[in-house]
């Protein structure tokens, strides 16, 4: 098994053994960059090999010193490219940011920096995280490793992408309707967007700012739970982010789950879920009863109702949120505007794609006067009703298990024409961001040799909990060692 | 008003800039100037990612200004987005404060003419000052660039609106100076007009006299000083009374006054105005103040000025209206008090202040606060006149030089020879003098006319260039023309 395939947690002990060295296996995964980037296309920048290999070897130095490694340390990641990094240009795959620099860190950069992870580079994303399969990008087209005719999710396609080809060992992306757990789904890697408030979004340039979250994108459970301990935990420079106490993580990877409560929730399972989802979605189900589990169907009601109220309320913040980029300070700027107002008018038309265009559209419909009752506010109001099914639920279930995605990953190109059905890849994943909830999706199995995912959802603040389920299924399941092929053909 | 068959409906909407030492929603510091672009970061410049945290000290601030003004302190309050684009505006909204606001139903008492009326407050609320933008030619429209300044991004604003209450440019006028000098007592702002640390939008309507139905209104901005305020609103409303008259409407529209020429000028119609789309602020959580942090402001409270005016009254015996004049701003009545403290005749020094003192500073246009006559030196000058080394004439000259130098009243006296003559012979040989001069001044005295004593004093006085003692040239004109009357 090469380098760069592994997990971070059996890299650290390599690490720590000294059996291997931080400097060989970021040449490794650099490597591993170098032979399958043409394919997968996941990133929009990397790093100098120069300058990661210097920080590889001050990790090196450290070992030779005799001091015990930090988790991550020495471990090569990638970062979503809607995170700020200091002198490293930072898009979010949007014309309108290209030649944006960012002269600060984001609070999670700066945590990884501190962990002595080593970046690679930036990856790719759906333009401002608007979208679910990266195609939005202003930049390239970033393909599925299970079959590079298929999009990898998103809006964190990148990320999970460039995890699921073995180009980074993690990654971080966002999650504001599902775009962390969507693409893990379609790439067979395990992401986790936490609880509202526990990873900090300072730094993290905002789509909709009551919904975004930061999260780990692994390819085990157990490597999760590492990269939550390095980005959980209050931030003052955010106000929403909780003052909490954060455990260890690996506490929870016991693989003992007996009397956990699970409901499945009957809403996720209707109209539009794909047969080969369902089935093997099902089959983990068993999986977790006969670990010990108590499985029970359970009921929301207003889950149907959670997409509507998500386009509105995330579009309204988007279009405020993205107000700012008008061409003044920073960012991209049309040439030849008279006056000013041309110039916003012009450096906004010319730098958004036309599904950030859409979604400002959308949102600042809804805020105007004379709509923002029978829109935003009657949104807000499904919120809190959507947010009342999960606390309903919750008084007698620890867990809700369900699929992650309707269907498996869907061939590039398809729903390009059709924003509502590229809305509706959302259904399963939107309302655990307007309840503020933590979420998983690991990898259960396959439907038309492509990947499903398996979403279990917990109580806000127990992303405890969830691994503890998520890490017995896998354990107990086996699934991850299988690699993608990287090819057109489908097994 | 012209007309006396209308009347005029005035509302004010007052901005302050609050003296917290740190930006509302960062920690750069909020000092006024700067070279440009310079007291900024990445979070009062907006850039992509940042998030703002709210300084404990502005809520602070906002708390005293409420109940200084009478405010109910609001338990559950909350930020919103005020979307708007203008090059000033770092992220294109302003953070402020639309459907909660931290301090609701206030009121402030004025008086105009001797008649008292109480003015209501509406609602403070909190928010984030813009930038300044300058430009290459007279306006952005008409530039070939403009510049931005990003310094003032992020300075704490409290907006203070009164109700449609005031009547009259003089109404509006009173109410804004007793506004100004309350949130100086407090300590919360500088109101510096011409540093644009108080400004003012009013709101104007004219309806005929003991109507209850308001006419449409009109806002007026740009109005930087109490002048500018009292004279815009009186074009105003001969202006809404004329367009009545001429059988028109009033357009409702925002206008602005134009100093120069005088006169008010339409900026945008009611078809232009922003639909601002407020909404929550998602990046700040809801203000929740306990009764317990508005105790603890409470006892932070300073003497407010109607207090003070009571206290001048009473301890130091001031008339009224001089208690008022003096306790209007802050910094005259802590000048007053530092006076009395080494001086304790209050009247002789409230008729300084308010007769020489105030002159002057309005003549130069200069803040108390600015005054090169510091407290100490004007009471030594008092206590040069008790002595008799100088009469109160020149004293007169005395206090300018000083107001224009700051040089102590001793060195001014001695340096300028203007040291009272109370030697007796040279008197007397300047008394002779005068009553030889004057024979018919002399016969008319001693014919009984008692005036023409004044006459004579006042020629000593020209001939001593005002130096000679005047209660002795006095008695020494009357002791030479006794024997012969």
């Amino acid at each position: 098994m090469e380098l760069y395939e592994k997990t971070a947690h059996d890299l650290h002990a390599l690490l720590n053994k000294k059996e291997i060295s931080a400097e060989e296996l970021t040449k490794s995964v650099y490597e591993r960059v170098e032979q399958v980037e043409d394919k997968i296309q996941a990133f929009v920048m990397t790093i100098e090999k120069d300058q990661a290999l210097k920080k590889a070897r001050a990790v090196d130095e450290l070992l030779s010193r005799g001091e015990r490694l930090q988790p991550l340390a020495g471990i090569p990641l990638a970062l979503k490219d809607n995170m700020c990094t200091k002198g490293v240009a930072t898009t979010c795959s949007s014309k309108i940011l290209k030649n944006f620099v960012p002269p600060y860190d984001a609070t999670v950069t700066e945590k990884m920096a501190a962990a002595n992870t080593i970046l690679v580079g930036k990856v790719n994303m759906d333009e401002f995280a608007m979208g679910s399969s990266t195609e939005s990008s202003a930049f390239l087209t970033t393909k599925n490793p299970w079959d590079l005719n298929c999009v990898p999710g998103g809006s964190s396609g990148g990320s999970a992408a460039a995890v699921a080809a073995d180009e980074v060992v993690f990654a971080l992306g966002s999650d504001t309707g599902g775009s962390i757990r969507q693409p893990a789904a379609f790439c067979e890697v395990v992401g986790l967007k936490p609880t509202y408030g526990l990873v900090s979004r300072y730094g993290l340039i905002a789509y909709a700012s009551s919904l975004d979250q930061i999260g780990p994108i692994t390819k085990d459970v157990t490597d999760c739970a590492l990269v939550l301990n390095a980005i959980a935990g209050h931030d003052p420079k955010d106000s929403t982010s909780v003052k909490i106490d954060i455990p260890d993580y690996r506490e929870y990877l016991t693989g003992e789950i007996k009397g956990m409560k699970i409901g499945i929730p009957r809403e996720y399972f209707g109209e539009g879920l794909e047969a080969g989802v369902k089935e093997a979605v099902l089959t983990a189900v068993r999986e977790l009863e006969k670990l010990g589990a108590e499985v029970d169907e359970v009921s929301m009601p207003h889950t149907e109702y959670a997409l509507p109220a998500y386009y509105l309320i995330a579009s309204a913040e988007a279009s405020s949120n993205l107000a700012r980029y008008d061409g003044v300070r920073y960012g991209y700027r049309a040439e030849n505007a008279a006056d000013i107002i041309t110039m916003f008018k012009k450096s906004r038309s010319e730098g958004f794609g036309p599904e950030v265009k859409r979604r400002i559209m959308l949102g600042t419909y809804a805020l105007s006067s004379g709509y923002y009752d029978a829109y935003y506010l009657k949104a807000l109001k499904v919120r809190t009703l959507v947010k009342q099914d999960f606390d309903q639920v919750f008084e007698k279930y620890d867990l809700l298990v369900a699929p992650t995605s309707p269907t498996v990953a869907f061939k590039c190109g398809e729903k390009g024409d059709d924003p509502l059905a590229m809305y509706l890849m959302d259904v399963c994943t939107i309302p655990v961001n307007l309840a503020g909830i933590p979420a998983i999706s690991l990898p259960c199995g396959f439907s038309h040799g492509l990947p499903v995912g398996l979403q279990i959802m917990g109580k806000a603040f127990e992303e405890g909990s969830i691994l503890r389920a998520a890490y017995a299924y896998e354990q107990s399941a086996g699934i991850t060692s299988l690699k993608p092929k990287l090819t057109g053909e489908v097994a | 008003m012209t007309d006396t068959a209308f009347e005029a409906v005035i509302g004010l909407e007052v901005h302050v800039e609050l003296k917290t030492k740190t930006k509302i929603f960062c920690n750069c510091i909020t000092e006024f100037g700067g070279e440009p672009n310079t007291h900024v970061c990445p979070v009062c410049l907006g850039l992509p990612g940042v998030l703002p945290v709210l300084n404990k000290a502005v809520v602070d601030f906002a708390i005293k200004a409420g109940l200084a003004l009478n405010c109910q302190i609001a338990e559950f309050s909350k930020f919103d987005r005020k979307n708007y684009y203008y090059p000033d505006l770092p992220k294109n909204f302003q953070t402020s404060q639309y459907d909660l606001p931290i301090c609701t139903q206030g009121y402030l008492d004025i008086e105009v003419n001797g008649v008292e009326k109480r003015v209501g407050i509406t609602r403070i609320h909190m928010e984030e000052d813009a930038g300044k933008l300058i430009h290459g030619g007279e306006t952005i429209s008409t530039s070939g660039y403009s510049l931005v300044d990003y310094n003032r991004t992020g300075v704490p604003l409290l907006e203070i609106v009164s109700e449609p209450d005031l009547r009259s440019p003089e109404e509006a006028r009173a109410y804004l100076e007793k506004l100004k000098g309350i949130l100086e007592y407090t300590e919360v702002s500088d109101c510096k007009m011409q540093e644009g640390s108080l400004r003012c939008d009013a709101n104007i309507s004219v309806m005929p006299k003991g109507s209850k139905v308001f006419g449409t209104r009109t806002e007026i901005k740009n109005l930087n000083s109490f002048r500018a305020l009292e004279r815009a609103l009186a074009y105003e409303i001969e202006r809404q009374i004329s367009v009545i008259q001429d059988q028109g409407t009033v357009v409702q529209e925002t206008r602005t006054w134009d100093e120069g020429k005088g006169l008010t000028l339409p900026l945008r119609s009611k078809e232009e105005a922003h639909d601002y789309r407020y909404f929550p602020e998602p990046d700040l959580v809801p203000l929740v103040i306990s009764r317990e942090w508005v105790e603890d402001i409470k006892r932070t409270l300073p003497e407010l000025p109607q207090a003070r005016k009571e206290r001048l009254i009473k301890e130091h015996g001031l008339p009224a209206y001089d208690a008022a004049i003096i306790t209007g701003s802050k910094a005259m009545a802590d000048y007053f008090d530092a006076c009395v403290g080494l001086y304790p005749e209050a009247k002789t020094i409230s008729n300084w202040l308010m007769g020489d003192l105030i002159r002057l500073l309005n003549a130069e246009d200069q803040d108390i606060r600015e005054c090169k006559i510091r407290p100490e030196m004007l009471v030594q000058m008092l206590k040069l006149m008790d002595k008799g080394t100088i009469s109160g004439k020149i004293a007169k000259v005395v206090f300018e030089e000083m107001f224009q130098t700051g040089k102590d009243p001793e060195q001014i006296v001695k340096e300028k020879g203007l040291v009272q003559i109370s030697d007796q012979g040279e008197i007397a040989a300047m008394v002779e003098q005068v009553i030889a001069a004057n024979p018919k001044s002399v016969e008319d005295y001693k014919a009984g006319k008692e005036k023409a004593i004044g006459f004579l004093v006042g020629q000593v006085m020209k001939l001593s260039k005002g130096k000679a003692n005047p209660g002795m040239v006095n008695e020494l004109l009357k002791e030479k023309m006794k024997g012969d009357r």
